[in-house]
């Protein structure tokens, strides 16, 4: 109980003292997630949409796939991202494994399958006509696209809390693409990791509160947006 | 002065969907400034030919002209469903306030928001919803979300105008008033319109040319007296109302009349036809007069029958009395007639009607499509 007790303690003080150290890790955090849910949205939501709205041959093992991505293990993602970027790997030549850029690169991957199957139930779930209407209405496809977008944006904006929830909250492909090296490539979640396995419990629980908290406000903004729409 | 070349013209228009074919109407014109309102149940094919019409939905064969230009050819298909406006069952709002609503269709034409406020605040007032133009449009009751959807179709000031039953499930009250405010804004406009409804009084009201649909076929085209007084089939005529449509058999032919056998009892009608002949007498329910039998039959009405009422159903302002003469006979008579008459199940009264009353379908029946009158 008073490792919890100190844990918090010690979050609130390394809170309060702005401590560089954690601020660099948080805003890494924030830095490498923003941008991998950016990137997922951008995919995720044109592919998501795509797909809703197309009928074509295999679609159905196209949804099953994006369905299954959306359980994607970060390890795995990690150790295909890892290969991928290795020396000796198909992009190695870029030279970019245990950058920053490889951890977003690594959590796009794991986010886009969450906002793209987000995006597509949510558009699949306007009604079927509106889009006859919005063609009628004189819309090119592009128009119609991003009406019915923006249509669904209550289910898309649950799609970037889940799709940054997810990424902000793993650990596996971060570590395993990121080495989790100090001052460049650590974030919340490698670093809470490595304090719990030097047995530094207060600071590991600092950590922890401070990804919560984290998670927590940027949701909270979020469903503010959201929540100031009603549901139809 | 109106254009001769049709704002319409529909050549051997096919839609084949899984293997069926839904819509087949051979040929089909409208006119500028003509409202043809297609009439006829669910899965006629109505709001596949609006579809088809408007571009939306792809014909298997056959080819659409519009104002004489072939559409997807001659006229690139935007282009053309910019020139249209098309109003569907549901109101298909968007998720934001009822001005934007109403200036979608213009702001995907690409319009200014400076030029929108003065277009948007006329459709608005035509349609009486000034008042709930910040009105998020989710909050709207179901009457003001069909004016706003009607009202964003004319926003885009369309040279035709579609409708696909938009005043299905709406309550009679608001839908009469929505009729009338779209009856005066049509009158107004003079837009031509195609309207879909399978409610015959709202096709009567707004139709210059009715058009009954059945199997994804047009039956017939005409006036709305046509359709409803000279049905060429027994469908069109259930359709359109006709309560009594009897199965009969020619046995004598008078000069320009004939006297059928229906049931054993003779029905005399206007008409050149030969005797054997197979026909189909229809008689609209309220062509049909009760008299008391101490009146004695003696009417210029022609066929005059002794009869026993079946069954009698009070419809507020008027009852439908069944009697039967051998043949079952609907007669829709005012409240006063029937007190007067002092009906109930069981009494005997004479039914009346008068030979020109009867309208005679051949047994071969056939599809007559009338032009627009230009």
């Amino acid at each position: 109980m008073d490792l919890i007790f100190e844990g918090i303690i010690k979050a609130f003080w390394l809170l309060v003292s702005f401590d560089p150290e954690v601020m660099g890790i948080t805003f890494l955090s924030i830095k490498v997630s923003g941008s991998a849910t950016l990137i997922s949205l951008i995919i995720g939501i044109s592919v998501g949409a795509s797909v809703a709205l197309t009928r074509f041959r295999g679609r159905r093992i196209v949804v099953s796939l994006i369905n299954t991505g959306m359980a994607l293990p970060p390890v795995v993602v990690g150790l295909f991202v890892t290969i991928s970027l290795w020396r000796n790997g198909p992009l190695g030549i870029l030279g970019i494994l245990y950058t920053p850029l490889a951890m977003i690169i690594a959590q796009a991957i794991i986010a886009t399958p969450i906002v793209t199957g987000i995006t597509l139930a949510a558009v699949q779930q306007l009604p079927a006509k509106l889009r006859l209407q919005i063609l009628a209405l004189g819309a090119t496809r592009i128009q119609m696209l991003w009406i019915l977008i923006k249509e669904a944006k209550l289910s898309l904006l649950a799609a970037v809390m889940a799709g940054f929830g997810g990424v902000i909250s793993e650990v596996g492909a971060s570590i395993m693409v990121g080495g989790n090296i100090k001052g460049y490539s650590r974030v919340l979640t490698t670093a809470t990791v490595m304090e719990t396995g030097r047995g530094n419990f207060d600071v590991a629980i600092a950590l922890s509160i401070i990804l919560l908290l984290l998670a927590y406000l940027i949701n909270l903004v979020l469903t503010q947006v959201q929540q100031r729409e009603r549901p139809r | 002065m109106r254009n001769s070349v049709p704002v319409f013209e529909a050549k051997g228009l096919q839609v084949i969907r899984g293997g069926s074919l839904i819509l087949n109407v051979p040929s089909l014109r409208v006119s500028d400034g003509e409202i043809l309102v297609l009439i006829g149940p669910n899965g006629a094919g109505k709001s596949t030919l609006l579809q088809t019409l408007s571009a939306l939905a792809k014909p298997s064969r056959g080819e659409i002209l519009f104002r004489g230009r072939k559409i997807g050819a001659d006229i690139p298909v935007l282009e053309y469903r910019r020139r249209l406006a098309m109003v569907l069952q549901e109101p298909l709002l968007f998720d934001t306030t009822v001005f934007n609503n109403v200036a979608s269709g213009l702001k995907i034409r690409g319009m200014k928001r400076n030029e929108l406020e003065p277009v948007v605040t006329q459709a608005l007032e035509r349609f009486g919803i000034s008042h709930l133009r910040d009105r998020s449009a989710r909050t709207l009751s179901g009457g003001e979300a069909r004016r706003a959807s009607i009202a964003r179709a004319f926003a885009t000031n369309p040279e035709v105008l579609l409708l696909d039953e938009p005043f299905s499930a709406l309550d009679p009250v608001m839908r009469e008033t929505l009729l009338e405010d779209l009856e005066r804004v049509l009158q107004e406009t003079r837009m031509t319109t195609i309207f879909v409804t399978h409610d015959r009084m709202e096709a009567i009201r707004l139709g210059t040319r009715l058009g009954v649909m059945n199997g994804g076929e047009i039956l017939q085209t005409g006036s709305s007296h046509e359709v409803m007084n000279h049905p060429v089939n027994e469908f069109v005529a259930s359709l359109v109302g006709v309560e009594n449509i009897l199965k009969g058999k020619v046995i004598r032919v008078k000069n320009g009349s004939f006297v059928a056998s229906v049931a054993g009892r003779e029905v005399e009608a206007v008409g050149d036809l030969g005797s054997g002949e197979e026909v189909t007498l229809c008689i609209r329910a309220e062509n049909v007069t009760l008299l008391p039998l101490a009146s004695g039959g003696h009417t210029h009405h022609g066929n005059t029958f002794s009869t026993t009422v079946n069954k009698i159903t009070s419809m507020g302002f008027y009852q439908k009395v069944q009697v039967t003469c051998g043949f079952p006979l609907m007669a829709y008579i005012t409240n006063s007639s029937f007190s007067d008459l002092s009906l109930k199940e069981g009494a005997e009264v004479l039914a009346s009607f008068n030979i020109k009353a009867v309208h005679v379908i051949r047994s071969a029946s056939r599809i007559v499509l009338t032009e627009p009158k230009s």
